[in-house]
């Protein structure tokens, strides 16, 4: 077998007028590429309404799709925000809102915005979105299989969604989803509501894998000429490392969710301790509550990374447009990345520090996390870096950046008292916890959320959203959002604990009324601010200003199709050919502040350009 | 296997071919089928499944109050009135390794476009798997048949049978699928759809012999999968 199919393996490169000559002995000129090593792709382009909008395999609107179904979810978990604060606040206020609905909500919440809105967001959404039209691509690497993810997500959601109207309603469990209470009597949704939430896991773990297998493999094989690893966006590089995470992480949600409905339907004993209840023995017995934990964390804390990574690679890329300036570092900003991925896998028991674990283990996994702020706030110096003595734009983008990085700050300082032991034991379960957790994957990701969707709308609708109304969104939100959190550090300093449904007439009553009563406010305040941008988003595709090519000035791939909005396919008739980095902003001697990514180095010998 | 070959660019060798392949642009594993590496990468991510679900599984076993049961004696098999130990168990471990001969020679085949030898390698393929689903079949119903449950068994720990219906199941389960696969596969390479490129029912691709060596990744894995729970549930 060794010359019957060398020509499977022997692809045919395509010549090109950028070719300039660089065959094998000859020395390759300035502008030479690499030739061509894969065919080009081969796409289904879909005919009706059907093909092209709803069973699509256009990677755009898959993401556009996954962005519409994890906002509709997170104005779900945005709604159960508002009961829970209503309830804190103002106790008794909604009648409706009784201990059980309570706990519900808190679960439904917590489960909703994490899994199902911020990760569906950010790698379903601005994966599917970004990653081809940024690495040169035509489409994802397997659109079909592209197209069955998004689907496998809308049924997870529905069967989550579906929780909400079974007898007993969703789980009430936290949505840490703990046994053994998750599933006995007593707990709200022990029934068909916790059944239906693994179900839904289940089905978002398998509808991801399809999703994330695309991710990868675009990002790896199928970039276009002169598009090497190290001149990639940042955010490509975000959602490429997220994804490999959420590849070897989401294995153990997967796991923990098999075994629990196990535990419930076929009365297994995987995580099930013996139980006395009103003084008789339970049937379960010899199971391991603290395996479930371990499962979990080992989901649990990559997730957050999963959300924030493609957060610090967005961000890493808005601020370097709208500081004109290149990004501080990039080296160190994707090395920070790998590497705060790679750690992300050893530190899941910090969540599990009152779980009774050896104080050995506490010692292991408190250093680790703390290992964990050195390419952090590697990053967070890079980005202020970037920013100093850059040509500021000060418009709605970069106000959201600067968010981020403030309450990015905040949140991470909070993460160093957490991650020690000594420091954790006593704020364990108070609000100390809820607002650092807020902090940093609720408020921050969200702040990058709405620049990059600020940022890349005139891309995708090709119109401004407008500046007026988003300056409102901003500061709405950011304000909001601080009263909000700060004073709940407060609150857990004086032991308030979380997932109370109500304080009673306990010590704290004094001091918490009236800042539970102040968080509340805000908390709507908060909320409803959300609503300007969708107003503004109908506004704007009705109305909005014509956005035109590459608005922003921007040097990356994905702003430089022939048409705008990009069609099907991005790129026409010819794929791009990269010679740089995406981040040649006010070189010296250049005639603008920009170098895009295809300008071959003849055109800019001139200039102070250095070869990326 | 011959070595991937690109027009216009010199592959090096070893560790520094490493280096410069993912230096440079589009591709990090030159000449490397898309569906490949993502088989690759999904048989990753499926470790992590089987992985998670062993370490479960001595965890479960280490901390189970009640003695486990000696699989020794509950897995044998009686042959001519004489318990044997782990009887089927070798016979089923024996039809599924061979399975992974046939798929990898199929593979070799079908590189060759040798059409005829590379059917009949999947379908005696699908068939060593069906065989393995069979078997697995008739232990499961000897053990449920002894009183064995998910939830309880006669011979001990409760978390026996949980760990057992549990991770088997989920390893028959991959393989009944590889075995669905196996069978539409051989069709159509029967039907001669990866020499005329014949697009896919559903994707709408290309066909290529590539993909019976996509399946063969999937294929070994499986039994690779079968080695371990064999080491962790008979031998332990």
């Amino acid at each position: 077998m060794s010359e019957d199919y060398n020509d499977n393996k022997t692809i045919h490169a395509q010549s090109s007028e950028t070719m300039g000559g660089g065959s094998a002995g000859v020395t390759p000129d300035m502008d030479y590429v690499r030739p061509a090593e894969i065919a080009d792709q081969d796409l289904y382009h879909g005919h009706s309404f059907i093909t092209k909008w709803i069973f699509c395999q256009d990677a755009k609107v898959i993401g556009v799709q996954y962005f519409l179904l994890a906002t509709f979810t997170g104005v779900v978990g945005l709604i159960l925000s508002w009961l829970m604060r209503l309830q804190l606040g103002f106790p008794g206020a909604a009648g409706f809102v009784t201990a059980e609905h309570y706990y519900q909500f808190v679960t439904m919440h917590g489960m909703i915005m994490v899994v199902y809105f911020l990760t569906a967001l950010f790698l379903g959404g601005f994966g599917n979105y970004l990653i081809p039209l940024m690495v040169g691509a035509r489409d994802m690497v397997f659109p079909y299989l592209n197209m069955v993810s998004f689907w496998s997500f809308f049924v997870a959601v529905a069967v989550l969604m579906a929780s909400f109207f079974v007898p007993g309603g969703p789980t009430g469990a936290g949505w840490t989803l703990y046994p053994p209470q998750t599933i006995l009597e007593g707990t709200p949704g022990s029934g068909a509501g916790i059944l239906l939430m693994c179900l839904s896991l289940i089905l978002f773990v398998a509808g991801f894998t399809m999703g994330g297998l695309n991710y990868l493999i675009t990002v790896l094989q199928a970039r276009t000429r002169g598009m090497t690893l190290m001149r990639m966006p940042l955010t490509v590089w975000g959602i490429f490392t997220a994804t490999v995470l959420a590849m070897l992480a989401f294995p153990a949600l997967l796991v923990g969710a098999l075994m629990m409905s196990l535990d419930k339907v076929l009365g297994t004993s995987f995580f099930m301790p013996t139980i006395l209840k009103a003084g008789e023995v339970l049937e379960y017995g010899g199971g391991s509550p603290i395996l479930f934990q371990h499962l979990f964390w080992f989901f649990g804390h990559p997730e957050v990374y999963i959300v924030a990574l493609p957060a610090f690679g967005i961000i890493s890329d808005l601020i370097s447009v709208h500081a004109r300036k290149n990004i501080f570092g990039y080296r160190m900003m994707v090395w920070a990345i790998v590497g705060i991925g790679a750690l992300s896998f050893f530190v899941w028991a910090h969540h599990m520090y009152v779980s009774g674990m050896n104080p050995w283990f506490g010692f292991f996994f408190a250093t680790t996390t703390l290992i964990i702020a050195v390419p952090t706030a590697m990053k967070v110096y890079n980005w202020i870096l970037t920013l100093w003595r850059g040509n500021i734009r000060m418009n709605t983008v970069m106000l959201w950046c600067l968010g981020f990085i403030v309450t990015f700050v905040n949140g991470g300082i909070t993460g160093i008292f957490l991650g020690n032991v000594s420091v954790d034991v006593p704020l364990s379960d108070t609000y100390f916890v809820v607002a650092h957790f807020h902090m940093v994957m609720g408020i921050a990701p969200l702040m990058v959320i709405m620049g990059a969707i600020y940022h890349w709308f005139p891309l995708v609708a090709g119109r401004f959203l407008s500046e007026k109304l988003g300056k409102w969104h901003f500061w709405l939100t950011f304000l909001g959002a601080y009263s909000i959190y700060f004073p709940m550090h407060y609150l857990g300093f004086i032991g308030v604990p979380r997932r109370y449904y109500e304080m009673y007439d306990s010590p704290y009553v004094t001091s918490a009324v009236g800042m539970n009563e102040f968080i509340s406010l805000a908390a709507f305040l908060v909320g409803a601010a959300q609503f300007i941008l969708i107003y503004n988003i109908i506004k704007t595709l009705k109305t909005g200003k014509p956005a035109g090519k590459n608005p922003w000035k921007a040097n990356s791939l994905e702003w430089l199709t022939p048409t705008v909005p990009p069609e099907h396919g991005n790129w026409g008739d010819r794929l791009p050919v990269v010679h740089r980095w995406p981040y040649d902003f006010s070189v010296p001697g250049a005639k603008d502040d920009y170098i895009t990514q295809t300008t071959p180095p003849s055109e800019v010998s001139n200039t102070g350009v250095e070869k990326t | 296997m011959s070595e991937p070959k690109i027009e216009g660019i010199e592959l090096k060798p070893g560790f520094k071919g490493m280096a410069e392949d993912t230096g440079s642009d589009q591709t990090m594993f030159k000449g490397v089928h898309w569906g490949k590496a993502m088989m690759w990468i999904f048989l990753l991510s499926d470790t992590f499944i089987f992985s998670c679900f062993l370490i479960a599984y001595m965890k479960g076993r280490g901390s189970t109050p009640v003695e486990w049961p000696n699989p020794s004696e509950v897995f044998a098999l009686d042959a001519f009135g004489v318990p044997v130990p782990l009887l089927l168990i070798a016979i089923m471990t024996f039809v599924l390794i061979t399975s992974s001969g046939t798929m990898a020679l199929a593979v070799k085949y079908g590189y060759e476009k040798n059409r005829k030898m590379c059917g009949w390698l999947v379908l005696a393929t699908a068939i060593g798997g069906l065989t393995f689903v069979g078997m697995q079949a008739f232990e499961w119903s000897k053990l449920i048949h002894e009183g064995v449950r998910p939830w309880e068994n006669p011979f001990g720990a409760p978390q026996f049978g949980s760990f057992f219906f549990m991770i088997t199941g989920f390893h028959g389960t991959h393989v009944s699928i590889g075995v669905i696969f196996l069978f539409i596969y051989a069709y159509k390479v029967f039907a001669g759809h990866y020499d005329q490129q014949k697009r896919g029912w559903f994707t709408s691709m290309k066909g290529d012999y590539v993909e019976i060596e996509i399946l063969g990744l999937y294929w070994h894995f499986v039994d690779l999968v079968w080695v371990f729970i064999f080491a962790f549930f008979y031998l332990w």
